[in-house]
């Protein structure tokens, strides 16, 4: 319910009509300086400034996981973080995976072995498999269950999702090997 | 068995709408935004039941930027599909805590939420309805109008002065005489509380009204487009063909966005602000509060058996808490009479269901649709009877399971094309290696180890619900390069309805996959009807009316070329993309040359634009008789079985599933890769229910756990060690390439199937869910206390 005294719940972005602040950032490799709404939320400013909607928001209360990008190497529920603390930080969200029109390895890898089904959860799932092969290129199953127990999914019960990853890891490795 | 080698059923293409899902370009409700687009906020109920004695909006009026505020007043207007029993706003009275009292549109939301904060409502607290038997002794009705409400009359039955929205039973045999002839009877009692579907996408739509006429456009999370567009015709007396529902893709439904929810709320709100359009995206709090749950409930069950095993009598009592309406909840309560028995052969039944009025938060359509339920009490009571008889569960399932020649406690006579139960049943025992429950000894010595493994079984049945007259269709259109777009009704909720509908018109035409595409998005002024995405029923209903499409074009095709080549249209056949001659295989023609029509040399053209077209309905079902039950109200049974294989920690009652395995006869698998999708993640959402999911009311009816912080949907850390999904190819006649539908029935006996387990690992039987380590370390304490 999204009562007054219950705020932090409200589901869209709320304007805290505070004086405007500069926010400079880099967002898929692409500078970003905006003047901002102090009080916005990282994934409100991808969203509601940016018009970036390919990031989800499932609960608004860091518990979906549905948010999660990448800060500056980190994966992070974005709806937890105010968009201020980005100051300079580098962001990679699910716009960002694929290069020229060419998928990643690991967003072909979530095709191929099907984990996903309605794909809401897809984005969130993705930038946390993402962040866990750049700083473990060779995940255990258990890893990838540890790196995505924070992203929900209703609809694959998580196996495909888990092979997805595991294969990416295994040809990414095989294409860095190979230069 | 056809053993015929197919091009494209039974492989498993990648699913169709997967590149939009990676790149996060698939458009989701939630992401839409349109021109002068206003946002709805909306006040809830903070009591479960209060006579609502006066709402002042003043304040929330003058505040700029506020375009519309709506109390129930503004909604004179009932809405429901089965019991038309529900409004959009309350009015005088409040049966939910987190029912909506009011509404607001605003051009941001932060002004539509402190225009929600500035109405001040004074309510008059009156006792409330929360248990089932407070329900039934109906000293406080839910609907005191409940005489008056409007129903499907002839398949639901509300009792008068009651909180019953609908009493159905079955009646077959002497089940009293039976009992008195049964060498065993087994009573239990099994309940089950409500749970939440969390989709990752709650319920949003956007409306904009036609302020110049009765015209509505929506844009919706909705699983089933036509249903919105009925009921809300319906409710508002306006013409169906006035609404235009629109649907993008859809974050996970599972029957929670069947029938109406959010959109005739936002529809007033845009008409009260002269046509600009509005958007209602629920919160993850009013996803669990507000839009409706499945049901929570209790079976009274008392089976008869003889000496050797057989089953004589079965009488059930399934009270289901339907919460503060039933609209879409009698129909749940209505399957426990047809299949409420489960999968077995049984002589004198008697079952009663009864849907019942609660001042909770209503229930709905959920993935298994009662089965789910149904079964946590046979399956149940089938291991406790077999436990009783000193049978193996195995074989006294065995002994009573359905077949061909054996009758349903409907009177449905069973067929080689209906399925194979057994065949289900005997593969998931072979994969768990199933030797009949361990002994006393054998449990006493994995005690001393503090974990204790234990295997149990469990079986399962399920057919579409669905009114007697559903129907289906599907449009199909060559273009000039023989590429084909397909359209449906039903939609793509990520079940992966779109990309088994291409394969089969891949398999008819003969064309390459990638030359088909499903046209996305969904859209009621376009698409052919259907009538809802539910029931498992795309694949089979779907698939036939995309195969009857697809001849037609096919047919349409040859008539023109048996023009061009001077012969009877029964010499041709197709193949590749071309239509050609039997005898003379080189005189054919493409399938663009023929599209919009064959053209001679001398710019004669004959034929026409090729549009194939395919319907499908539910023939031969009929209405269930009020008093007996019987009658045929299946369209398709699926059969599965699942066999568990866990350890439960003895000090902390925490469960590890090291196996499930899950079998079900889908007569044919049309993609291997999206079946066994449906499999896995049903089976996890089954272990939530069966381990960790119930929503908790306080003494006052207040949802205590409306978050997922105290809602716990299982993660990734939750997953048994191993599923392993095991498909049965037993194919039904009329169904596509022989087919069956079985995305409800992973979820279904899950519970069931843990619980015998559980049972074969502690010798404890439990009789309700959830089985969280607090519920089952408490039973253990319990049996080890001096």
């Amino acid at each position: 319910m999204c009562e007054h005294d219950a705020k932090a719940n409200c589901f869209e972005y709320i304007d805290s009509q505070m004086p405007r602040v500069p926010l400079d950032l880099v967002v898929n490799g692409e500078r970003v300086h905006e003047m901002i709404d102090p009080a916005m939320t990282l994934l409100d400013f991808l969203r509601v400034t940016l018009k970036l909607f390919g990031t989800k928001e499932g609960c608004r209360e860091g518990e979906c996981g549905a948010c999660t990008l990448i800060m500056n190497g980190r994966p992070v529920t974005s709806c937890l973080i105010l968009a201020v603390e980005a100051q300079g930080a580098e962001i990679l969200t699910v716009e960002g995976l694929s290069k020229d029109g060419e998928l990643s390895i690991l967003q072909e890898e979530f095709i191929r072995e099907d984990g996903l089904q309605c794909g809401f959860c897809t984005p969130g799932m993705l930038m946390s498999a993402r962040a866990l092969l750049d700083r473990n290129p060779n995940p255990t199953a258990d890893e990838v269950k540890e790196a995505i127990a924070g992203n929900l999914c209703r609809c694959t019960g998580y196996k495909s999702i888990i092979d997805a990853i595991l294969s990416a890891a295994k040809r990414e490795r095989e294409a860095l090997r190979n230069g | 068995m056809d053993k015929r080698e197919y091009k494209y059923i039974g492989k498993s293409p990648d699913r169709s709408e997967g590149l939009e899902k990676v790149t996060g370009r698939a458009v989701y409700v939630h992401d839409m935004e349109l021109p002068g687009m206003l946002y709805a906020k909306a006040l809830h109920s903070p009591f479960a039941r209060a006579k609502i004695i006066s709402i002042d909006t003043s304040a929330a009026r003058a505040l700029p930027g506020v375009k519309a505020v709506l109390t129930g007043e503004d909604a004179p207007y009932l809405v429901g599909l089965y019991m038309i029993d529900k409004r959009i706003i309350a009015k005088d009275i409040v049966r939910y805590q987190g029912e909506v009292v009011a509404a607001v549109a605003a051009t941001d939301e932060r002004i539509a939420e402190e225009a929600v904060s500035l109405i001040k409502v004074e309510y008059e607290i009156l006792p409330s309805v929360q248990t089932i038997d407070e329900a039934l002794e109906a000293k406080i009705l839910v609907h005191e109008d409940i005489n008056d409400l409007e129903y499907m009359k002839g398949v639901f039955f509300p009792q008068k002065d009651s909180n019953i929205a609908s009493w159905n039973k079955t009646v077959r045999g002497d089940v009293e005489k039976a009992f008195e002839e049964s060498y065993l009877v087994v009573e239990n009692e099994m309940y089950l509380p409500a749970a939440a579907h969390t989709p990752l996408e709650t319920h949003a739509a956007i409306a904009q009204a036609d302020p110049y006429s009765d015209k509505l456009k929506i844009w919706s999370s909705a699983q089933s487009p036509f249903a919105v567009r009925q009921l809300m015709a319906k409710s508002f007396g306006i013409a169906e063909a006035d609404i235009q529902v629109i649907i993008p893709y859809v974050g996970g439904g599972f029957g929670g966005k069947a029938g109406i929810h959010l959109e005739p709320l936002a529809a007033l709100l845009s008409r009260a602000c002269k046509g600009r359009p509005v958007k209602y995206a629920a919160t993850r709090e009013e996803e669990f509060n507000q839009l409706p749950t499945r049901a929570a409930m209790r079976g009274r069950i008392k089976t008869g058996v003889t000496k050797d095993g057989k089953i004589i009598a079965l009488k059930v009592y399934y009270d289901w808490d339907s919460g503060a309406y039933a609209d879409y909840g009698v129909n749940v309560g209505r399957t426990a009479i047809y299949s409420g028995a489960g999968a077995y052969e049984i002589p004198n039944v008697e079952i009663h269901s009864r849907t019942l009025y609660t001042n909770k938060v209503f229930s709905t359509a959920y993935r298994g649709f009662g089965h789910l339920e149904t079964h946590w009490v046979i399956e149940r009571q089938m291991d406790i009877v077999a436990q009783k008889l000193g049978m193996d569960p195995y074989e006294f399932r065995m002994k009573n399971i359905l077949g061909p020649g054996k009758t349903t406690v409907s009177g449905e006579v069973i067929t080689e094309s209906t399925g194979s139960p057994s065949d289900c049943l005997k593969a998931v025992a072979e994969e768990i290696n199933w030797t009949g429950y361990q002994r006393e000894e054998e449990r006493e010595i994995q005690k001393k180890r503090g974990k204790v493994r234990g295997k149990g079984l469990a079986l399962l049945h399920k057919a579409p619900a669905m009114p007697a007259f559903t129907s289906t269709a599907s449009i199909m259109q060559i273009d000039g390069d023989g590429k084909v777009k397909v359209m449906i009704g039903a939609i793509d909720i990520g079940q992966g309805a779109n990309t088994v509908i291409r394969q089969m018109a891949a398999e008819v035409l003969d064309i390459p996959l990638e030359n088909i595409e499903v046209v996305w998005e969904s859209d009621t002024q376009k698409n052919p009807y259907d009538w809802q995405t539910v029931a498992s029923k795309l694949t089979f209903m779907g698939g036939n009316a995309v195969i009857k499409a697809a001849e037609d074009m096919i047919r349409q095709m040859k008539e023109v070329a048996a023009q061009v080549f001077r012969c009877d249209a029964s010499k041709l056949t197709h193949g590749d993309g071309y239509i050609y001659h039997v005898h003379h295989p080189h005189k054919r023609l493409s399938y663009g040359s023929l599209a919009r029509g064959y053209s001679y040399e001398n710019g004669n053209a004959i034929g026409g634009v090729i549009i194939g077209r395919g319907t499908y309905i539910a023939d031969g079902l009929t209405n269930l008789d009020k008093d007996t039950g019987q009658g045929l109200p299946a369209l398709v049974w699926t059969y599965g079985a699942h066999g568990v294989d866990l350890e439960v920690d003895l000090e902390t009652g925490d469960v590890h599933i090291l196996k499930v395995a899950s079998a079900f006869d889908v007569g044919r698998v049309i993609n291997k890769k999206l079946t066994e999708g449906q499999i896995m993640g049903g089976v996890l959402q089954g272990i939530g229910s069966a381990l960790s999911e119930g929503l908790k009311f306080n003494a006052e009816g207040k949802l205590l756990n409306p978050t997922f912080t105290d809602y716990k949907i299982p993660t990734a850390k939750d997953m048994p060690d191993e599923i392993v999904p095991i498909l049965i190819e037993n194919p039904q006649a009329d169904g596509p390439f022989g087919a069956r539908g079985v995305g409800e029935h992973p979820m279904i006996s899950i519970p069931s199937a843990i619980g015998n387990a559980l049972y074969d690992a502690l010798g404890i039987n439990f009789y309700k869910l959830p089985l969280n380590p607090e519920n089952i370390a408490l039973e253990i304490a319990g049996t080890q206390a001096p």
